[in-house]
């Protein structure tokens, strides 16, 4: 789950990491107010969107008056921010977060990421702030500093001290810098985050370390035992899919093409999907039904997929493990006459009781192509959807 | 021979007292597993499915020389049951559960390093069907009668893409020699290359089929140990081509996050490495027939 800025400067601040003094604004009299409040001589005025490159989308902006806060945010209210990292369809802005400058010495990247090769914490660090990771690793890699944290220990002061060193910081910020960095790991271990992103994080004229940005992603798995957290969640920054597929602990993600898809597994959804591309066609989403689905949880996730109206033709996939074939078909005899279905359904059933599967299928007289293996399968509904 | 587990390996079950774990319990006796015990804290003394059940796994080590245990403990406390098994002895654990915490995870891996790497528990998944030697034993959640015996190891991140590699083995008349799910988690018990390592040492395994997805680096070094070290033919099929960069399909670990993570970008890494490339899912049987015709 991501945040937006503002919330992880609230988190950070609460772990003795220095931020700007900002305010939140909804509407652009708040924008105007909180730049009076702030009484700074210059503010900056960002749009609250789940994504990064907002300032190279114009979703973030330099103000020094009253006049170009208000039209910065009129600008922005309400608008959708399209970045690298959003798609087509951008991000809706329905916050903004104004904030007061400071002065400027350098920038520099600091992340700590769930590391899948190290398989732990590792810190990331750069004295070249300001540019994405990913151009930092194609255009200056020996910059990039990388410390492997061990879970007993936790980073240690050497460690921080270590980085402060390869950030050439000065020396009178060492102590800062090294409580900065405890308190960057501290809190990524303690809220179970995935990465915890400050870019920039700068070095100001007066010695001081302050994160000028910041994103957290934290793990959904252990959002149960961090309620506070789970309250942040904001669903006007996802696919409305997604939204309603989670309300019923469906896993889905919507995409562009016209073939919908139903199958249980993440593996065989993705296989799946690749075979559809492979025979020609394009999938509309990815969704996996899970293990043991009920006949209603069936019914859910095809009306789910179904909502979706580019669809041209739906395709079932099922490999019954601890799923039952025939709960599968009961699910689909039961929803398909209440949906008034007007594209063709492909089946295919494999495992579990699917003798009985494809018998209740059969018997109900209900339209349905019936496929025998994956390939058929994806070939039937590629075939249906161009017709 | 086979890699991991074979009917005589003795198998408690932790959670067997519980409603998943129960169902699946009587699933692994039925194929002809040799469960010898389960484990349920606070149940200690009572008699399950046949077999006794105890307090600790500590207990149940010592009192019925058990070598390996599948953990049907809820997300929340699963991580606790794993390192409840290394410090038990257990030489190798199975773990199915689904949403165990990243974090935890890394505490699990970290623990098991306590061990001496000859005393060391192997373990697999989590987020995993399991693993199953066929005509012998299993040790997961897996259809058991879809497996047929024979001489292909399969790797896999994808429990129902496992399902599809055995029967698409089956219907090309060729028979695995010990089917092993690594789980679709970022922070997993063990990688493809260490599931490699087992099968380029078993005889009976004369060709291996790697199930890989998109996200992580595990294929990456997978590809490096077989250009450098293996001596059977290897086999990849990558699911997620049609993938989105940056989104989660449905395992926590399938997300293409950075540089080398999408399928295309490890299919063309492991052709490099000599990797024979399955190049769609309906091919994992013919494709695994041809190159045994042609190499073996």
């Amino acid at each position: 789950m991501d945040i937006h800025e503002y919330q992880a400067k609230e988190i950070l601040s609460n772990y003795n990491v220095q931020t700007l003094k900002g305010k939140l604004a909804a509407k652009t009299s708040e924008a105007v107010a909180a730049f009076n409040e702030l009484d700074s001589d210059i503010c900056v005025v960002k749009a609250q969107v789940h994504s990064g490159a907002r300032g190279k989308a114009g979703g973030i902006i330099m103000c020094k008056t009253e006049e170009e806060v208000k039209s910065a945010s009129e600008k922005l209210l309400g608008t959708h921010l399209k970045t690298i990292q959003t798609g087509d369809n951008g991000k809706l802005i329905e916050k903004l977060y104004i904030e007061s400058g400071c002065d400027i010495d350098r920038e520099i990247y600091l992340a700590l990421v769930m590391d899948r090769a190290k398989q732990r914490i590792v810190v990331v660090a750069s004295a070249e702030g300001g540019m994405s990771i990913e151009e930092l690793a194609a255009e200056k890699p020996e910059t990039i500093t990388k410390i492997e944290v061990d879970p007993v220990v936790g980073l240690t002061g050497f460690q921080a001290r270590e980085l402060s060193f390869a950030l050439n910081l000065p020396k009178e910020t060492l102590g800062k810098a090294v409580q900065l960095f405890m308190g960057c790991y501290k809190a990524m271990v303690e809220l179970d985050m995935n990465m915890l992103e400050i870019n920039p994080l700068v070095l100001t004229a007066d010695k001081n370390l302050v994160a000028l940005d910041a994103k957290m992603s934290f793990d959904d798995n252990a959002l149960f035992r961090h309620p506070a957290i789970s309250k942040l969640n904001d669903n006007s920054q996802k696919d409305p899919r997604e939204v309603a597929a989670a309300e019923h602990d469906l896993s889905y993600v919507g995409l562009d093409g016209d073939i919908g898809c139903m199958i249980n597994g993440a593996g065989l959804a993705m296989a799946t999907m690749d075979m559809i591309k492979y025979c020609g066609g394009e999938p509309a989403n990815f969704l996996d039904i899970g293990g043991g689905a009920s006949p209603e949880r069936v019914g859910k996730a095809f009306e789910l997929v179904l909502a979706d109206k580019k669809i041209k033709a739906m395709l079932v996939n099922v490999y019954a493990g601890i799923n039952r074939c025939d709960w599968i078909a009961e699910g689909l005899v039961q929803i398909v006459p209440t949906v008034n279905l007007k594209i063709p359904l492909i089946v295919r059933l494999s495992g579990t009781n699917v003798d009985e599967g494809i018998k209740i299928l059969k018997e109900s007289g209900l339209p349905i192509i019936l496929a025998d293996t994956l390939k058929d399968a994806a070939q039937k509904a590629v075939d249906a959807a161009q017709q | 021979m086979s890699i991991l587990l074979n009917k005589n390996t003795k198998v408690l079950v932790q959670g067997i007292t519980g409603r998943i774990g129960n169902f699946h319990a009587e699933e692994m006796i039925a194929y002809g597993t040799n469960v010898v015990a389960g484990v349920t804290p606070g149940k200690g003394g009572m008699t399950h499915l046949g077999k006794p059940v105890f307090n600790t796994v500590k207990e149940a080590v010592e009192a019925t020389g058990a070598e390996a245990t599948i953990v049907f403990v809820p997300a929340a406390a699963a991580a606790d049951g794993i390192m409840e098994a290394a410090d038990a002895g257990i030489k190798y654990a199975v773990s199915i559960t689904d949403g165990i915490p990243a974090h935890d995870m890394v505490r699990v891996k970290r623990y098991m390093l306590r061990y001496k790497k000859e005393n060391r528990m192997i373990l697999t998944g989590p987020n995993c069907a399991g693993t199953i030697t066929p005509g012998e034993a299993m040790i997961g959640i897996m259809p058991g009668h879809i497996y047929v015996p024979g001489n292909v190891g399969v790797i896999g991140r994808s429990g129902t893409l496992g399902y599809e590699a055995a029967s698409q083995l089956s219907a090309e008349g060729l028979g695995i020699s010990t089917s092993v799910g690594i789980g679709g988690d970022p922070i997993n018990g063990s990688s493809h290359k260490d599931i490699l390592e087992i099968f380029n040492e078993d005889d009976k395994t004369k060709v291996i089929m790697m199930i890989g997805e998109i996200g992580g680096p595990q294929e990456a070094e997978a590809a490096e140990y077989v250009q450098k070290h293996m001596k059977k033919p290897v086999l990849a099929y990558i699911a997620g081509l049609t993938a989105p960069k940056g989104r989660t399909m449905g395992h926590a670990g399938a997300i293409v996050s950075g540089k080398g993570e999408s399928a295309a970008e490890k299919v063309e890494l492991l052709q490099e490495a000599g990797i024979h490339i399955i190049p769609n899912p309906s091919e994992m049987g013919s494709k695994t027939k041809e190159v045994m015709d042609k190499y073996l």
